[in-house]
């Protein structure tokens, strides 16, 4: 609809004209603002928590633990130097041979979600799963944040 | 012709003023859900008489729901 729009306008005169092609549900699931009835719907970009511990493929699990020991987490997210998620480490991946690599020691492809994704929702469908937390990605995979389904559940109730 | 831009782009035109952002779709789906500063200027009611509250000298930006 929007390339349409575009050659529309510039039918009309207008001469600087831009088609942002992945439209609003591109800009949305990157977690940026919105406006509208459905802005004051709680989202996982809401509740995730931004200060989760990351660490590069290259650093030692042995140094990436002792880094996260002394917090009140007890699992670390591997990104690249674009913040892009590539795997977890969980406590027990943490806890395993110091000497290796957060790479050769983390999880493959942890399941990630997008900011705009309703509260709600996402935490149905985690129960439906038995699932703790999850990772909340941009749409390119960045990094936002970790959601733990407690959380939203505690949010969810103090909303009721 | 319309250039095609992302996510990067739009913010930056927009970071530099000037920029202006109009959402196409349905006026109920705009009710629900639109970018900041954006207007409301449906497809189908593109035309000389709406579009002239746009500054023909400043960058337009047009979206939809998503690439379809």
């Amino acid at each position: 609809m929007s390339p349409r729009a575009a050659w529309r306008l510039e039918g009309l005169g207008f001469s600087e004209v831009y088609d942002y092609a992945p439209s609003k549900v591109d800009w949305f699931a990157a977690g940026l603002p919105m406006e509208g009835t459905l802005a004051s719907v709680p989202t996982v970009g809401d509740v995730a928590r931004r200060d989760v511990p990351t660490c590069t493929p290259a650093e030692k699990v042995g140094e990436v633990y002792g880094r996260v020991r002394g917090t009140s987490w007890d699992r670390c997210v591997v990104v690249n130097e674009e913040r892009v998620v590539l795997g977890l480490l969980r406590e027990k991946d943490l806890a395993s041979d110091p000497e290796a690599t957060a790479e050769e020691a983390m999880r493959f492809g942890p399941t990630t979600v997008r900011p705009d994704t309703p509260t709600g929702k996402m935490v149905e469908r985690m129960r439906k799963r038995g699932t703790a937390f999850v990772l909340v990605t941009t749409p390119d995979g960045e990094l936002v944040g970790l959601m733990y389904r407690e959380t939203a559940e505690h949010m969810s109730d103090e909303q009721a | 012709m319309p250039k095609t831009i992302f996510r990067g782009g739009v913010r930056e035109l927009l970071k530099e003023g000037g920029a202006q952002l109009v959402d196409v779709l349905p006026s109920e789906e705009y009710a629900e859900s639109h970018l900041p500063g954006a207007i409301n200027i449906p497809l189908k009611e593109l035309n000389r008489e709406t579009t002239a509250r746009l500054r023909r000298d400043e960058p337009v930006i047009v979206y939809c729901h998503d690439y379809l």
